[in-house]
């Protein structure tokens, strides 16, 4: 499987928000993969693209923004080009997705039994019936309690967590290769967060599905993701293993994310920090979008624009490893 | 369910009563009932009389109770201007303005509520940039001068409609119907649609917003999401609830036609209780003004009532009884 | 001033003006309707109020480029032989001072219950919104309709002719307050509980003074927006009540009591004194809510 075409392969996507002031670059030159039964973690602060880079991939990208260049690929397939009617059959049956705020992403006035079995006879050849049947093995499976008598309970007869499990399954249900979840866990209680992200997890593994998890709770990806990508600003800052990136990352965005989030295993007087915000989108700085912020700035940071380079067992988008990239290359 | 129609009666009890009050505010205080009714000879002892005879020498909740109780009976006393009871002058009104509304709210229910789903969906399309225009000029057009403008174009100009009066009626018990005869429905053509065209691209308007909203909810890029096709995301999901807030300003709208009926009657002569209305108001004759102000309170009431039925079928969140419905 | 200038003609407010030229248009007809109306003894061709000027002999002349027209009447005269086009523009006159009197009325009086409803909150929140709640389940003009039937009963006829425009004011502004109010007051709730009214209500600054100086600021852009579409439907509920013969009085016509005249030549084919104050009255409303409209679009960006 492996080393042959990657399930999911992002190329030098650029999403471009046109508006009155000029053209906003949401995204730039982003690129990565994701490989079959792979989780891909997504961190960043917020506005940094990482849920836009979600809402590009199941082409729902909310107008006036549009893809200006690059290309999404699904199994060796281009699907950013595809025509509406083409890209809905794939959304759901191949890419499914799961929303932020389950209190807000379920039809209130249809039953999640109705939902979930119209989601699977859309894409399934099965009667309903059958549909029905699998709907309460689904919420069986997401671990809803006398699931066959909450089968035609609306929304609002579950709790938050509940329903977060109702739109997993929902994301589930047609059985798609690849998960993109969008801060599953954010809208949720902290005591919530854990067991959501447990079943995730089991569930990927359990069906073989890859997922591209948006978060910014590094926690979560330190114990979930196998690889993840740190954007910055509408690119990716670095990007590779999840150990590499969490203990010895190379870019120093990376470095100063994770040194914000306080050790369990040692005391600290006091946790680092970055100084300054991250740039708004009309004002991103020449060069590396983060060389204003940067301890490690020299000249040429503020001259050109990093791409991806090889950083050790990372990718890091920073000059500081651009010699070991023309070694290397 | 009959405990949620139960709660919503005892809650107009109280809106109809304050309607009741004013109307009997009215009847009371304004104007000098006897002196109306007694003309312009009259002795002290005649007027004592009359007083009695009225009761108003009682006390003010006294005869608060009785105007109630009769009001209950469709006793309203008799109208200043034609000397008749105002039970007999409305119930002979009440058909033609019952039939006009009517006719005019289907007009606009029809035509307004599919238009606005159109433009909503589609709103880039010229078909309803050019349905927006046209329902901008709609609510900007006052009802008088639509009903003016058609008479002089089908009545005096093309002389293919009639421009007054309801054509022939059939009787049915007590009830004058013009729905079973050429003339009856030929005359309901122009006033139905001077009557139902403003509210027609009210009802547009405001459903294309609600679609809108509705739209860019998150349970519909959800729905997007699952890869259902548009049709069902659109005329199932959004549509449904669009439906909810729709219900509500419809029954407003209904409410809002009997209102502009008289408007309608006026312009067209229509023989119902707009019209009635309108000469008691320009006579200053207070019983029928009182009479036409609770009737017209219980229909909206009655509207209000069926309008929260509505919801209650719509949406499930109100049948567990936990809250407001709102998102 | 100059950087005031600067700013509004650097807005969004202005550049989304610029963008749409059916705004721009209605802006015109506007100014043209509110400048006519407002130097109507200046540039009215005749003065249809001086008995003397009028002659019955010019009566029922129609419009200057039909056959029999005249060029002293552009748009005809009516039955007494006034020039229509200077009585539609006395008419405009009365129809403008009667919206904007009345929507400034109902503004005034929703803002303020509202400001008070959504901060104070309470008893006093309860039974406004009721009263909303009661007069919102009423169409407007049959609330204006009511009070001025019952004005009309309690005064005698001189009084109530002398103070008829008054009452037409007062009873299409008291009908209109519950959409003021109701806004106001949601928006105030939200505002009440922000950081820096907190704030203030912590350094003990007054409540009237936090409600007109920090509340009252935030709420006004709704407020453009339902008071500049009120308007239109003011006007529109001054000639209704006009034409049902129960508004002004017959000495200070407006356009819709210029309509209910005309409209008893309609048969007889003197098509021209109705249509065109009937045509005046479309374009002032339908360019004053197309004003609306865009204000609305404008001040909200979720729509654009």
């Amino acid at each position: 499987m492996s080393g042959q075409n990657p399930l999911l392969e992002v190329r030098h996507l650029r999403v471009e928000f046109p508006t009155r002031r000029g053209t906003l670059v949401a995204l730039d030159d982003v690129s990565f993969t994701i490989s079959a039964g792979e989780v891909l973690g997504v961190v960043g602060e917020s506005g940094a693209g990482k849920s836009m880079t979600g809402a590009a991939i199941i082409g729902l990208l909310e107008p006036p923004g549009r893809i200006a260049a690059g290309e999404i690929r699904l199994d060796g397939e281009r699907i950013d080009n595809l025509r509406y009617e083409d890209m809905r059959r794939i959304r759901g049956k191949d890419i499914g997705a799961i929303f932020q705020d389950p209190l807000t992403t379920l039809n209130p006035l249809y039953t999640v039994g109705r939902q979930l079995a119209e989601t699977m006879t859309t894409h399934l050849p099965i009667t309903p019936a059958e549909a029905r049947k699998r709907a309460i093995g689904w919420l069986d499976l997401v671990g809803i309690p006398a699931a066959a008598q909450r089968i035609d309970s609306y929304p609002h007869e579950f709790s938050g967590g509940m329903r977060q499990r109702v739109v997993i399954a929902l994301a589930l249900c047609a059985e798609p290769r690849l998960i993109v979840a969008d801060e599953p866990t954010t809208a949720l209680d902290v005591s919530i967060q854990a067991q959501i992200i447990a079943l995730l997890k089991s569930l990927a593994r359990e069906k073989g599905t890859a997922m591209m998890l948006v978060t910014h709770d590094m926690g979560v990806i330190a114990e979930t993701a196998d690889r993840v990508a740190v954007m910055y600003a509408g690119r990716i800052a670095e990007i590779g293993p999840v150990r590499n990136v969490v203990k010895q990352a190379s870019h120093p965005y990376t470095v100063g994310l994770m040194g914000s989030i306080p050790p369990l295993d040692r005391r600290v007087e006091r946790l680092a920090q970055i100084d300054g915000a991250m740039p708004r989108l009309s004002a991103i700085p020449k060069g590396c979008a983060y060389n204003p912020r940067c301890p490690k700035a020299f000249a040429r940071c503020s001259q050109d624009r990093p791409d991806l380079l090889p950083a050790g067992p990372t990718q890091a988008a920073c000059w500081l490893y651009a010699g070991e990239g023309a070694g290397n290359g | 369910m009959f405990a949620f129609i139960i709660s919503r009666i005892l809650q107009a009890l109280p809106v109809m009563l304050t309607v009741a009050l004013i109307s009997f505010a009215m009847f009371a205080y304004v104007g000098d009932p006897v002196a109306i009714m007694l003309g312009q000879d009259f002795t002290e002892a005649q007027r004592q009389a009359l007083v009695k005879d009225l009761g108003l020498d009682q006390p003010f909740w006294v005869q608060f109770g009785t105007f109630l109780g009769n009001a209950v009976q469709g006793e309203f006393g008799l109208s200043y201007r034609l000397s008749r009871p105002v039970s007999d002058l409305i119930a002979e009104r009440a058909p033609a303005t019952l039939e006009l509304a009517f006719t005019a709210a289907i007009l606009a229910l029809l035509i307004g509520v599919p238009l606005g789903v159109y433009t909503g969906l589609y709103r880039n399309s010229w078909l309803s940039r050019f349905f927006l225009t046209f329902s901008l000029v709609g609510v900007s057009l006052p009802t008088f001068l639509i009903g003016i403008l058609l008479i002089l174009v089908f009545a005096v100009w093309l002389g293919v409609l009639p421009s007054f009066g309801r054509g022939d009626t059939v009787k049915l018990g007590w009830w004058s119907t013009g729905f079973l005869t050429w003339t009856g429905i030929k005359a309901l053509v122009l006033p139905s649609i001077t009557l139902g065209l403003f509210q027609l691209t009210l009802i547009m308007r405001l459903v294309r917003a609600e679609m809108l909203e509705v739209l860019r909810a998150d349970y519909i890029k959800f729905a997007r999401a699952r890869g259902l096709p548009n049709r069902a995301v659109h005329f199932g999901h959004a549509l449904k609830n669009t439906l909810v807030p729709v219900i509500t300003i419809v029954g407003l709208q209904l409410g809002a036609i009997i209102a502009f009926a008289i408007v309608t009657e006026t312009v067209f002569q229509w023989p119902g209780m707009g019209l009635l209305f309108i000469q008691s108001v320009n006579q200053a004759d207070i019983p029928v003004m009182a009479a036409y102000l609770l009737l017209i309170s219980a229909l909206f009431v009655t509207i209000n009532l069926i309008v929260d039925l509505l919801y209650y079928a719509v949406d499930p969140r109100l049948r567990i009884g936990r809250g407001q419905g709102a998102h | 001033m100059a950087a005031t200038l600067r700013r509004f003609f650097d807005s969004d407010l202005w550049w989304s003006f610029t963008r749409s030229p059916i705004t721009m248009l209605s802006a015109v007809v506007a100014l043209i309707c509110i400048l006519g109306a407002l130097f109507a003894p200046w540039l009215a061709p005749h003065n249809p109020f001086d008995l003397a000027s009028l002659n019955l002999l010019d009566a029922f002349k129609p419009p200057s480029w039909t056959e029999e027209g005249e060029r002293a009447y552009l748009l005809g005269t009516d039955d007494q032989g006034r020039d229509v086009l200077s009585a539609i523009m006395y008419g405009a006159r009365v129809s403008l001072l009667v919206g904007l009197s009345a929507t400034l009325f109902a503004t005034t009086l929703g803002v303020t219950l509202g400001l008070l409803a959504g901060y104070l909150g309470g008893k006093l929140d309860a039974l406004l919104m009721r009263i909303c709640d009661v007069q919102l389940t009423f169409p407007s003009i049959l609330v204006a309709l009511l009070i001025d039937g019952v004005v009309r009963a309690a005064l005698p006829r001189e009084v109530h002719d002398q103070i008829a425009l008054f009452v037409v004011i007062f009873a299409i502004g008291i009908s209109e307050w519950p959409k003021f109010a109701r806004t106001v007051r949601g928006s105030t709730m939200v505002e009440r509980n922000k950081e820096y009214v907190q704030a203030a209500r912590v350094i003990g600054v007054a409540p009237p003074r936090i409600m007109l100086s920090h509340v009252l600021p935030n709420v006004m852009g709704p407020v453009l927006v339902i008071a500049t579409l009120n308007l239109g439907l003011a006007i529109l509920s001054e000639a209704t009540l006009s034409f049902l013969g129960v508004g002004v009085p017959a000495t200070q016509p407006s356009l819709g009591t210029l309509i209910r005249i005309g409209n008893d030549f309609l048969f007889s084919g003197e098509w021209w004194i109705t249509i065109f104050p009937g045509i005046t009255l479309i374009a002032m409303v339908l360019s004053v809510n197309l004003l609306g409209d865009w204000l609305r679009d404008a001040l909200n960006p979720k729509l654009r």
